[in-house]
């Protein structure tokens, strides 16, 4: 991928990820995780990884965003109105995560192989649904079906905890 | 050209992000999407080494695209759950401020 559209979805990924917790309306804030999470699928299909791309936008962009805005609508939440802010608290939050931002930063500087570029495949990638799942099915088989039994935990207790109290 | 930096760094943005979004806001749906973030900048740093990590076949390392597989499943039932215990505790409580959630303050 040309680095021109590299820095294209980047910046579109982190901005409508910054756009998610300054917006103060809970529905806006979804849109832009919608976008956000479609520029990172972008940036997904960059690395050839284009099965989880897929999956990125059907999951997340499809499933889970669904899903947050059905729950705002059913609950009815507006934008949150103003509170009294504690600026001690707050600006101890972001100064926490600045740090943290800064801290990773100087370990990829300092790491060797951060500044190499990727080294260009035998074949293009476009099969890779068989060769992820070649894996799910023989080495990784065990975990597979211990989040299918995780998956199947979650609906029982999404229905069990969504459920009206019998009075 | 764009090095493996320029994705982990890309990542570490989308990691803040979220981390910031977990500890300023106050409204539980936020939060939960901020989680959402955070999770997709590992998803993304895991692809990058899987695409910088070329086998012997010349393929990317595919064992890191199971991880994310498991990774999107997993928070994939997180956010169900989540979004169930919002609905409950809204039915209870009326709110999705954590602000106003303090039974368990000390």
């Amino acid at each position: 991928m040309s680095p021109f559209l590299f820095w294209i979805f980047a910046v579109f990924t982190v901005i409508f990820g910054a756009a998610v917790i300054l917006n103060r309306n809970p529905v806006a804030s979804a849109l832009s995780l919608v976008v956000s999470f479609l520029g990172l699928s972008a940036l997904f299909m960059s690395l050839d990884a284009f099965f989880v791309g897929i999956i990125q936008v059907l999951v997340y962009a499809g499933a889970v965003m669904v899903l947050f805005l059905f729950i705002i609508m059913l609950l009815d939440i507006r934008a949150e109105e103003r509170r009294q802010i504690n600026w001690l608290a707050a600006v101890g939050g972001l100064g926490v995560a600045v740090i943290l931002l800064i801290q990773i930063c100087v370990v990829i500087r300092h790491f060797q192989s951060a500044r190499s570029t990727f080294s260009s495949l035998a074949r293009s990638t476009t099969d890779d649904v068989w060769n992820i799942g070649r894996l799910l099915f023989t080495n990784y088989n065990l975990p597979f079906q211990i989040i299918g039994v995780l998956v199947l935990v979650a609906t029982i207790g999404v229905v069990l905890l969504s459920r009206r109290e019998p009075r | 050209m764009i090095t493996l930096g320029d994705y982990l760094v890309v990542s570490a943005f989308l990691f803040t992000i979220g981390l910031a979004g977990v500890m300023l806001r106050r409204n539980l749906i936020v939060i939960l999407m901020s989680l959402e973030l955070m999770l997709n900048a590992a998803n993304l740093s895991l692809v990058a080494f899987s695409r910088f990590r070329v086998g012997v076949d010349g393929l990317p390392d595919y064992n890191a695209q199971v991880f994310v597989f498991f990774v999107i499943t997993v928070a994939a039932a997180e956010v169900a759950v989540g979004l169930a215990l919002l609905v409950a505790l809204y039915r209870a409580r009326q709110t999705t401020d954590v602000g106003d959630i303090t039974s368990l303050k000390f």
